[in-house]
């Protein structure tokens, strides 16, 4: 990736190996919202809070994703958001796009699943009355 | 040349035309089985049309979505040659791909004939079913491991959305059950993705493989023992082996198939699980490739443990189920085990060129047949749940006499499913077996020697229930109170015709098994020289 992100933004030498130790913190925030997030759809009884722990798993994916694009302090120079003008004459080193190109669209499959998730909690509210895992599972063994 | 608009087509006929019946809607009511069913032959045309430019004209259709920009480009930056890298989205149409496009497309096309009396009636139920078809082709047909997850996503909404299309709660309920776990699973997947998109620097499935194996100038050495790149096949096996129903992640499966109107249990127990046992055989054998394996053979071990133990869980929790749907819904988690197991004795570090090719053969047949006859089987139960009420295997006593088109399909297509020849359900499991005798993997032999006599374990009660036990000796013989559904409790020619073609058809595929292999052999060829490309 780091070589990547170089041979994209034109930069040559200093990997960004060095960096990752001053922006490393993001990594590990990514497994820490991972497991929370998975933690949340695993344990909690609450149909929306599962969702939420849904949304917080993927989240943390973005965040991942986002974390590889970025570009730290190399060589004096910090990277910039891929833009670049027409009239550009050298590269600066410029953050990869892909990856946010990769977040943008997961968001958007994000939105799409969390909007298909509530409408079905309103459905189930609406037919059995509750919210809660074990409660429905109750309602439901009575039918 | 026009071959290369094919791929684009079969992904953008569906998706718009799934707009047409919702637009068309608002004029008139219920047009939407008529649009589904025009795009739809036009779709299994253009389908056709694809699979005789990939098999009979030994082409490998490829397009590059994008136009003039994007494509294989070498651009150099800096000192960093891109060495032919592929920039943008390709859609690949080979000698795998090309059968599941053949087979969504006629499967799609003929689950209508069953829908237009079973119903759901509404236009938007069409919409998702067109949406769900367009998805499944994209699925199939992309080249690019991000894209892979978008449809894989559009693939499993269009999913949640028609299990739960008959608004009753308890599908509702089962919609959101797959919803929270599949999502789960796909994110699992894009994880895998994101790992190895950091390690190779890019999404192409050619182009990870070769970066993986080492080839451009600036990777040293071949990745493949990598922890990141170990990690990224755990999380992808996962992600895609939870959307495949493999058995401890299977939990989602049989709610699912059982809760949803019977139209969709069709469609999906044929297509859905079915596409994602794909991706994870395409990935595994195409992109990570033997000399992954190779050099990390626990995991594929731990992948046929995992299948091996899904078959037999699978087999023994189908035995133990009363509602016919759950039977069958149980025994697709036995069946994708054997499928992911074919996966893994392919690439297995102990199978020579003999087993990898009949390990391959075998999950190609197999996914098909089994596609074939669990969509033929769902039809049939469904036909003779609308039309005799019966939906506990104890309800199926004497029906046989009643309904003999339905039970006698219901009796082949079980048949197939143990896998008694010439059926096709006897070609792939015959592959399978052969592959694992030929890798000397003992265990799993007896894996498939067992998941025979499970499967003739389930489907043997419930045909002695449908022939050999007397309509009076279990049930009483009130007329059962008939479900007030949106059929009506009727059955048309359509419902039967497809259980019968199913039952048909599984029998006829097993006498063409020689072609189907041959249809592969290039794959064949690709896995047994670790090519990242399958060429004719």
């Amino acid at each position: 990736m780091s070589r990547l992100v170089s041979a994209t933004a034109g930069v040559t030498g200093t990997p960004l190996v060095t960096d990752i130790l001053t922006n490393q913190y993001t990594y590990l925030l990514f497994a820490l919202l991972l497991v929370i997030g998975l933690y949340m759809v695993v344990a909690s009884s609450n149909l929306v809070k599962k969702i939420i722990g849904l949304n917080l798993f993927q989240s943390a994916i973005f965040l991942f994703f986002v974390s590889t694009a970025y570009l730290g302090e190399s060589g004096g120079e910090s990277g910039q958001a891929p833009i670049i003008p027409k009239k550009a004459v050298a590269y600066d080193p410029y953050a990869s796009p892909l990856p946010q190109v990769i977040v943008l669209t997961a968001i958007v499959v994000g939105v799409a699943l969390t909007a298909v998730g509530l409408a079905l909690v309103i459905r189930i509210y609406g037919e059995y009355g509750t919210l809660d895992e074990e409660t429905l599972r109750e309602v439901r063994a009575d039918d | 040349m026009t071959e290369e608009l094919l791929p684009v087509l079969l992904i953008v006929v569906p998706i718009l035309g799934a707009t047409l019946p919702l637009v068309l809607g608002l004029f008139r009511e219920r047009v939407g089985w008529a649009v589904a069913a025009g795009t739809l032959s036009v779709e299994a045309a253009v389908a056709t049309w694809l699979g005789y430019a990939v098999y009979i004209g030994d082409q490998r259709v490829v397009h590059v979505l994008g136009g003039e920009t994007f494509g294989r480009k070498e651009v150099t930056v800096g000192e960093f040659d891109t060495e032919g890298f592929i920039v943008g989205i390709e859609l690949v149409a080979d000698a795998l791909s090309g059968l599941l496009v053949v087979l969504v497309a006629l499967v799609a096309l003929a689950v209508l004939a069953y829908a237009r009396r079973a119903g759901p009636r509404r236009n938007a139920f069409y919409s998702a079913y067109l949406l769900l078809t367009g998805g499944l082709m994209g699925l199939v047909l992309t080249g690019d491991l991000f894209n892979l997850f978008v449809f894989l996503e559009i693939v499993g909404l269009m999913t949640y959305a028609l299990v739960a299309s008959d608004r009753s709660g308890a599908s509702a309920v089962a919609a959101l059950k797959y919803l929270i776990i599949g999502t789960t699973g796909a994110s699992m997947y894009l994880v895998g993705v994101g790992y190895l998109f950091v390690r190779t620097g890019t999404l192409n499935m050619v182009d990870v493989s070769r970066v993986l194996a080492g080839e451009p100038a600036w990777v040293e050495n071949a990745l493949y023992s990598e922890p990141l790149v170990v990690a990224s096949f755990g999380f992808i096996a996962v992600g895609l082996a939870t959307k495949a129903a493999i058995f401890p992640l299977h939990t989602w499966q049989p709610d699912a198939y059982s809760e949803s109107p019977d139209s969709v249990t069709v469609l999906i127990s044929a297509l859905v699980s079915t596409t994602a046992a794909y991706a994870l055989a395409r990935i595994t054998w195409v992109v990570f490739s033997p000399d992954f394996f190779a050099a990390n053979p626990r995991t594929v071990e731990l992948l046929l443990a995992i299948a091996a133990v899904s078959v037999v869980a699978g087999s023994l929790l189908a035995a133990m189920q009363r509602r016919v749907k759950r039977v069958f819904a149980y025994s697709s988690v036995a069946q994708f085990g054997l499928i992911v197991m074919a996966v893994g004795t392919a690439v297995h570090p102990a199978a020579g060129d003999q087993a990898t090719q009949f390990a391959v053969y075998g999950v190609v047949v197999h996914l098909i047949g089994h596609a074939v006859i669990k969509g033929g089987l769902f039809a049939a139960i469904g036909a003779l749940n609308s039309s005799a009420g019966a939906r506990y295997v104890r309800e199926y006593a004497g029906l046989a006499k009643q309904r003999p088109f339905l039970s006698g399909s219901l009796a082949v297509l079980g048949f197939s499913l143990i896998g008694v020849p010439p059926a096709v359900g006897f070609v792939g499991k015959w592959y399978i077996g052969l592959a694992a005798v030929e890798a000397e993997l003992w265990p799993l032999v007896f894996v498939v020697f067992a998941s025979t006599l499970l499967t003739l374990l389930y489907v043997a009660r419930l045909l002695e229930k449908l022939y050999f036990t007397p309509l009076a000796a279990e049930t009483d013989t009130e007329p059962r109170p008939a479900v007030a559904a949106d059929g009506g409790g009727s059955v048309s020619y359509g419902m039967v015709a497809l259980a019968v073609l199913a039952a048909v058809l599984a029998v006829g595929l097993g006498f063409a098994g020689a072609e189907l292999t041959d249809a592969v052999q290039p794959l064949v060829e690709a896995i047994q020289e670790s090519s990242p490309e399958v060429h004719p």
